[in-house]
This record gives structure tokens, sequence and C-alpha cells, in this order.
């Protein structure tokens, strides 16, 4: 059952199945050679991939990137003959290991119901890294995403603090962002109006920069902690992440970012097409879900397909990710870059869109989003296009190892099919 | 914003919700053990709510030279379609074009049947998702197996014009999955309409969206009623399929009694509810039935027996890979995805392969099915993902034989295989032609014909939006959808 593409183990090396887990490039000493393959390095000096390349990983590390590289001797050797490697792709902003089951709250950390703005509330002490969800993405090429915590109704639209992670099992990155809802969806935790959401947002930054601020307690917004940590979270410039789809809701969220000095990415941003020039110019980054192009919402009339596409036209620096969260969501992310390019976005911009454009906005383009010498190896080779939905990877390092591609997907699979082809009926 | 009674039905709620719905549906190529005892049961009219819907006017169109699926598994390469008087008039190589026909160059294209999908919610939960909008379960008793999906139609939805543009032709519109009996699902042409009888499927029969599981068991048990339990679900299943026997029963008598010549007879008093279960047991009207356990669709299948029925498709059954054997045995059909699981706990072992072990049972009858306004745009790359994944553990599905999924098992699993689903002569003309192979991401829908008249071509983009709700909309200047 466990049917491999081609692959040539060359010269002294080492013959392993490659969904073998953890193989090979994690033991010290030990090396992988990528032949032949066409290598989407995804650096920001690149512009197109490198055909006939060999991308050689030692220790862990990706130490030589070109042409007939030699490979030291016990090196496993895979012939790509010629298909894509790519780095890790990115799985979007969602609930990968903040839940197992959607409807069943036990077991769902995603979002604070307090009734309280509690921007200190940091989602990434729920992430469970053995969620089976993480080996299962990992399988299908989805190496890193962001743990997004969400503003639910009982919480705020402040939902709080998220981090990307790496899906290997790693903890996640330091770096935190400050994820908020603006727009109609959130008008239940703003007391009914889009206009109370700067409004709020406005005192807890008041609350954060004055912390000596005189105020009896029923007035304040945020708890001492929340204070202490947003002044934080300001002082180093973090990334606020705002939810917000209505082309004049981002127009007011840019102005808001420049009167308030904030650092931010629009999240959604389905009306982002229409005001594409304001987004370049404030050099504000838009993570959207290519798919969304129906008009749900009010906030979303102009929904489009194109919307990536024109994005990228005006100089935009765009992002991907599904909007829906579900710890199944995630395995779209590629899906839809594919779909992005079929609307017009430039095939380069659109793997970036799932590679190193997130991993920058996130802070972590150190591990993740590109092929570069010296780094913690992050790859997949892929069965063919790498955007296209006919294409399922062959390999998969991360964290600086070759990961198994069986899962308990796989597991049911086995166990299942033997049962199909046996004539069980029940 | 994260709320699970939110009026926007994002798509993992969807399936998972109170609010939601799933059917599935078995098909009617057997003749249900009822099926010989058509009795008349009484509508006011025979055809209530009849379909106004009319084939729009055509020109005989021949596609030259095109990569063809069938739809019936096989494939022509350099291949000729002809489209004559809405219906298919030939398919083969070195066709001539009849006096006046539009001839098309297929070269390099890929020409399918129009793509069905048969788990629809378009028109009952619309876009804009508002509160006014939700009219798709009548949640509000466990059994309405008197309402009809139709009837919450609105044909306005945008959402119907974007599945076009992925070449979907006809679907499949259910009620959801709040109740145990759902109501009525109806199949209906993908054309825009005022009222939805212009796009309703002449002569197709209704289906009886049924749900298993979480859904029924989650809206009734939090109002402390029955069903609380799965059992509790078998137990409001068979109580009614037991009060529509009895109902059956009366009206037997009363028309034999009628046939005899007695005189002064009173007709039973009509339900509508024991109407539509009654028509499920005469085999007029098709079930639907949502189910995502094995176990549960095992349960089902012996219920299906001990009434006498029969269940035409399972929807969701993202566990239909542990019984392939048992649907196929019983000719029911597994409409799925590929990709959607853990979103509730009867989904968590739902894998990617689902359709392909489906598929692999003798007799196997796959149908993909999207629950999904994102979805129904683009049932053609859904299916690739299964393909995909069946490529990785070995087995190889052709795009001939995939298509099928998407075209005459999934008019099987509706009960009308005998008119769309294939291009063969004399079905219907409903034919996409794709810009290449649609089992990729970059396929796109060059131009679409239903009933033989062309409905959508890219070449010539619609100046306005076929639904009035984004007509004069600011915000909607200028897209291009």
């Amino acid at each position: 059952m466990k049917l491999l593409p081609t692959i040539s183990l060359l010269g002294a090396a080492v013959v392993t199945a490659l969904v073998a887990p953890a193989a090979l490039a994690d033991a010290p000493g030990s090396s992988l050679l990528v032949r032949n393959a066409t290598v989407y390095t995804m650096t920001r000096e690149a512009s197109s991939a490198l055909a006939g390349t060999d991308v050689l990983v030692q220790d862990g590390r990706v130490t030589a990137i070109g042409a007939a590289v030699a490979a030291p001797a016990g090196t496993r050797v895979i012939d790509a003959n010629g298909r894509a490697l790519t780095p890790g792709i990115f799985g979007g902003l969602g609930h990968i290991g903040l839940e197992e089951i959607g409807l069943e709250q036990s077991t769902g950390d995603y979002a604070q119901r307090l009734g309280q703005m509690r921007p200190e509330f940091d989602v990434t002490l729920a992430f469970n890294p053995e969620s089976m969800s993480l080996v299962v993405h990992r399988s299908n090429g989805i190496t890193f995403s962001v743990l997004a915590p969400a503003a639910a109704r009982g919480g705020s639209l402040v939902a709080g603090l998220g981090a990307p992670t790496g899906l290997d099992g790693s903890a996640p990155a330091p770096v935190r962002s400050m994820f908020v809802d603006l727009g109609g969806d959130a008008n239940d935790l703003s007391g009914g109006s889009r206009a109370a959401q700067f409004m709020l947002l406005r005192q807890a930054l008041v609350e954060a920069r004055a912390p000596n601020l005189v105020m009896v307690h029923d007035e304040r917004l945020l708890s001492p902690s929340g204070r202490q940590v947003l002044l934080e979270f300001l002082k180093d410039n973090g990334l606020f992440v705002l939810q917000v789809d209505r082309a004049i809701d981002i127009r007011n969220a840019l102005a808001f970012a420049r009167e308030e000095k904030l650092n931010i990415a629009i999240r959604g941003g389905a009306e982002a097409w229409r005001v594409a020039t304001e987004l370049a110019a404030a050099r504000v980054p838009v993570i959207l879900d290519p798919l969304d192009n129906l008009p749900d919402s009010f906030d979303k009339v102009g929904a489009t397909l194109t919307n990536a596409a024109r994005l990228r036209a005006a100089g935009v620096t765009v992002a991907i990710s599904i909007n829906d969260t579900g710890v199944d969501d995630a395995g779209k992310t590629r899906q839809a870059a594919g779909n992005a390019v079929t609307h017009g976005m430039p095939k380069w911009d659109a793997i970036a869109a799932v590679t190193r454009v997130p991993a920058e906005i996130f802070g972590v383009a150190d591990r993740f989003g590109s092929i570069e010498r010296g780094r913690t190896a992050d790859l997949v080779l892929w069965s063919g296009d790498p955007l296209d939905v006919s294409s399922l990877p062959e390999l998969v390092v991360t964290g600086g190892r070759v990961q198994t591609l069986e899962s308990r997907h796989t597991a049911l699979r086995d166990r299942h099919y033997e049962r199909v082809k046996a004539g069980m009926a029940r | 914003m994260i709320d699970l009674s939110s009026t926007h039905w994002p798509r993992a709620l969807l399936a998972g919700l109170a609010l939601t719905l799933t059917a599935c549906s078995t098909t009617a190529t057997v003749a249900p053990p009822a099926a010989r005892e058509r009795s008349v049961i009484a509508p006011a009219t025979p055809t209530p709510y009849p379909s106004t819907y009319k084939p729009a006017a055509s020109v005989p169109t021949l596609i030259r030279g095109a990569t063809v699926l069938i739809g019936n598994g096989e494939r022509l390469d350099d291949a000729d379609v002809l489209l004559s008087d809405g219906k298919i008039a030939a398919v083969g190589r070195a066709l001539e074009a009849p006096a006046g026909a539009v001839v098309i160059d297929g070269r390099g294209k890929w020409v399918t049947p129009g793509l069905i999908d048969v788990h629809s919610h378009l028109g009952v939960y619309p876009s804009p998702g508002v509160e006014a909008h939700s009219d798709g379960n009548e949640a509000t008793s466990p059994s309405t197996p008197n309402v009809w999906a139709e009837h919450s139609i609105w044909p306005q939805d945008p959402g119907f014009e974007a599945a076009l543009e992925g070449g979907i032709t006809t679907l499949h519109v259910l009620p959801g999955s709040a109740n145990l009996f759902g109501g009525r699902s109806v199949s209906v042409k993908n054309i825009h309409a005022v009222s939805y009888q212009s796009m309703k499927f002449p002569d197709a029969p209704h289906g009886l969206k049924m749900a298993c599981g979480e859904n029924p068991k989650r809206v009734y048990g939090n109002r402390r009623q029955l069903p609380s339990t799965r059992m509790g679900n078998v137990a409001g299943w068979r109580a009614q399929w037991i009060e529509a026997q009895e109902y059956t029963r009366d009206w037997r008598q009363y028309e034999a009694r009628s046939a005899a010549g007695a005189k002064d007879l009173r007709p039973p008093k009509r339900d509508l509810r024991l109407e539509t279960l009654a028509g499920v047991l005469r085999g007029e009207i098709l079930i639907q039935h949502h189910c995502y356990r094995a176990d549960e669709m095992a349960i089902v299948v012996d219920m299906a027996r001990e009434f006498g029925y029969r269940v035409s498709a399972f929807h969701h059954a993202t566990e239909a890979y542990k019984i392939s054997n048992l649907l196929a045995e019983n000719n029911v059909c597994a409409a799925v995805w590929a990709d959607w699981w853990g979103f509730k706990m009867e989904s968590y072992d739902a894998i990617p392969e689902n359709m392909i072990l489906v598929d692999a049972a003798p007799g196997g009858c796959t149908v993909v099915h999207s629950d999904s306004s994102e979805g129904i745009q683009r049932l053609n790359q859904e299916a690739a993902k299964g393909m995909a994944f069946g490529k990785r553990m070995g087995i190889e599905i052709k795009p001939e034989h995939a298509i099928r999924w998407l075209t005459a098992n999934a008019a099987k699993a509706i009960g009308l295989e005998k008119r769309i689903g294939t291009l063969e002569d004399g079905k219907m003309a409903d034919v996409v032609v794709w810009n290449g192979n649609p089992f990729s991401v970059y396929a796109l829908t060059e131009k679409i014909y239903i009933d033989g008249a062309l409905r959508f071509d890219r070449g010539s983009p619609r100046e306005l939006p076929e639904s009035d709700f984004l007509l004069g909309q600011p915000a909607a200047a200028g897209v291009i959808r």
C-alpha cells in the first residue's frame, strides 16, 4: 500500500523507504541529496524556478543548491526527475493543534469567552503538538501555520495573541501577533456597531499607553496584565492582524493604524481590491482567501475571484489563507493558491503567497518559506505541479527531518481497503 | 467572529451545525419493493407547483476535434459532439455540421456532460447569508416531511451563476439536516429565473431528506425532546414509517372500495407529512440520507429493508469506505467530499480516499457532492483531489471514469439517469467545454450549454450579473466573478 514514485538510490546511498518515519536526515551526520529537481527557492531575490538543480541536506541543514552537487559517502539520493521542489506550504491562520473536533468544545481552545477584552490571552498555550492533524497536514506538504485565536461570541473583538508554528511537533515560534475582528460579523462584540469597534480599540490603546491613568475599575476595558501585555506588544511594534472585508472598513483601519502608529495586516479583505492603491502605499499586506467570491454578507458585496490578482497587480503584498479555520481547512490553502493563478495571479506570486510571504509577515522567514543554504531544511518534493490538486508530496522534509507520509488517515485507509478487497460488507 | 448561531454559514458549520443540512439519496435503477403498488394517494392536483422550465432557443452546435468524456466511462479523442434540438444528437469522428449549425473548434478542449451537484443548499441558504435568508431547516419538529425545499428557494441567490461557471447544469436542492425527516428535495436546472418553477427539472422525482447522527439529536436533545440520542433517532424514524404504512393501507382500502363501486365513501384525510413518506414507500420519492458513520448507515440499510423502501444515496458518508461492499450490494450511492474532516465527531474518520474506496467495490457508486456554495463551483477539483490520493495508494482513476462521479452517478442518485449525466444520443444537451483536462486546478469552463442553449461563454462575459441582488450595487461595480 505504500506506493512510492520512482526513486533511484544512487552510489553509496542508503536504501530507505521514503515513508519510513523520520528517516535519514535526522540522524547526526546523515545526508540527503535531491537530484535534478525544479527548485522553487522562493527567496526574495529569485523570480523563477531553477531547473535541473540539486539540493543537499546535511545534518538537517541545506548545505548546497546547484548543478551536479557531489553526494558525500552515505548520502541518500532521490532523483526528482525534474519534479518540483518547494519550501513547505503554509497552512493558513487557523486552529491546527488548537482543536481536535470542530463542534466539541472540550477539544477546542481557540477562543476565550470571558466576556472581557483580554489582549493578553495567548492561545499558543493551548497548542497540542501531538494532535493527529499535524501529521495529516504535514504528510500533505504543509509544514507551518499560524495559531490564530478567534473572536467568539461571549469573548471580545480583540481575540488575543497567536503565533506561527511548525507542524513538526516543535514549540510555537516566540513572535506574537494580535488578532482583531472588525466589521459586521463582529458587531455583536462591539455593542451593535462597527463604529464602536474603533472606539473600543482606541480605549484599549489609551489604557495601555497611560498605565497611570486614574480610572475606577468599572470603566476599564483591560486588566492590569492586559495593559502591560498590550503596552509591551506596542513597544515591540507587534503585528495586529485585522479581520475586515468591506472596502471602507479597510480604509478606516488603514487610517486608524496610521494615527495610532500600528503595524497591521489585513485578513479576509474580500473587497481589498477596491482599495488596492492605498494598501500598496501603506505597505500593508493582505492575507486573503482567493475562493471567497460570493457576497455572503453585506461586507462582501464586492467579493471576486480576481481579488488576489488585482492586489498583486497594484503591488500589494498578498498571502493566502482559507477563511474557514477548522482543523481540516489548512489542507485547502494550496488549492486556493492554484485557483488564484487560474484567475490571474502570477504563479510565482501565488507560490510565494503560501510560502515566503506568510513566513515574513509572521516573523518566521528564517525557518520557513524559502530554500536557502545554511537554513534548516524545509522542503517538499511534489508529484507534479506544486499548486495543482492533482499533485501530492513524495517527500516532506521539515525541521531538518524527513517526515513520514503516513498518518491516521493512511492507517484508516489501509485497514479498510483490505476489508473492501476481501469483500466484507460490514 | 466564530459563532455557531451566526447568520453566515461557513463551510464547516454548514455540515456540522444545527442549521445545517445534508442529504443522501438512492438511485432509481432498481424498482423499489413497493413500486408496483402505485396508488393515487390523492394530491389535489396531479403535480402541484409544476415545472414551467422551457429550454431556451438554440441552434444546432457542432463541437469539433475535442477530447470527449462521455460520462459512461468512455473517452474519445479528437472527437465531435453534435447538439441539436436541445438533445445530444451524435458523438463521434468527422460528424457533418447540419445546415445553420454553429461550429466550435474543440481542439485542445475537453468536453463533458454538464456537472450535477446532488447536495446543494443554494437558494435555501443563499448569499447574502442574512438571518432573513435562513430558509433551509424547518427545525421546529424532528419530522417535517411535509415541507418542500423548493418553497424556500430564492432564485436570486448569486451562488447559482457562480456554480454555473463551475460547470454545474443541474443541482439537487435539499432541506437541512436538523430533522430526522427534513422535507422534500428538488432537482433544478441551473438557469436564471424569477420563480423557482422555471428552474424546476421537468418530471424529476422528488427526494426526501433524512438525517442521521449528531444534528437531529443535538437540535432536539437541547430542547429535551426526542431524539436526544442515536437510538432516539432510529425510534423516531420507525414511528413515522409505521404511520406511513397505515396511511398507505387506509388509502389503498379506500381506493379498492371506490373501485368496487362502494357509495358514500369518504376519502381518508390528507396528511402532507404522510403523503411524502407514502411516496417513498411507493418508490416515487428517493431517499437522500445524510449519514456520516458506517455503523449508522448499516442501521439505515436494515431499516429500509424493514419498511420496504430503498435508500438512493447516503450524503457526506464520510465512513462509506468502511462499508463499500454493503453499499454496492444494496445499490446505494455515497455522495462525498474529498477532504472535509474533523469538523464534528462523526466526521473524525473521514479520509480523502473515501471516494476511491467506495468506487473500488464491485458496483460501487461514488458521487462527489458539495454541500457548499464554494465547493459547488469546483466539483471537478474535489474529484481531482480524491484521484490524487488514489494514485498515491496505487489506484489510478482515469478522467473518463472519474467524470461519472460528477455526472452519470450523480444523475442516478437523483433519479435522472435516463435524462442527463452522459453525452449519449437523445439525452438533454447539457454540455461543458473546458479549456483542458477538467481534473486540474487550472481548468476553466469555456462554454456551457443547457438543453443545447449556450448559457455561459467565458469569451463573452455578461455585462450584468444575473442575480437581481447584485444589480446596482456600487461595491460590485467592476467585479468579474
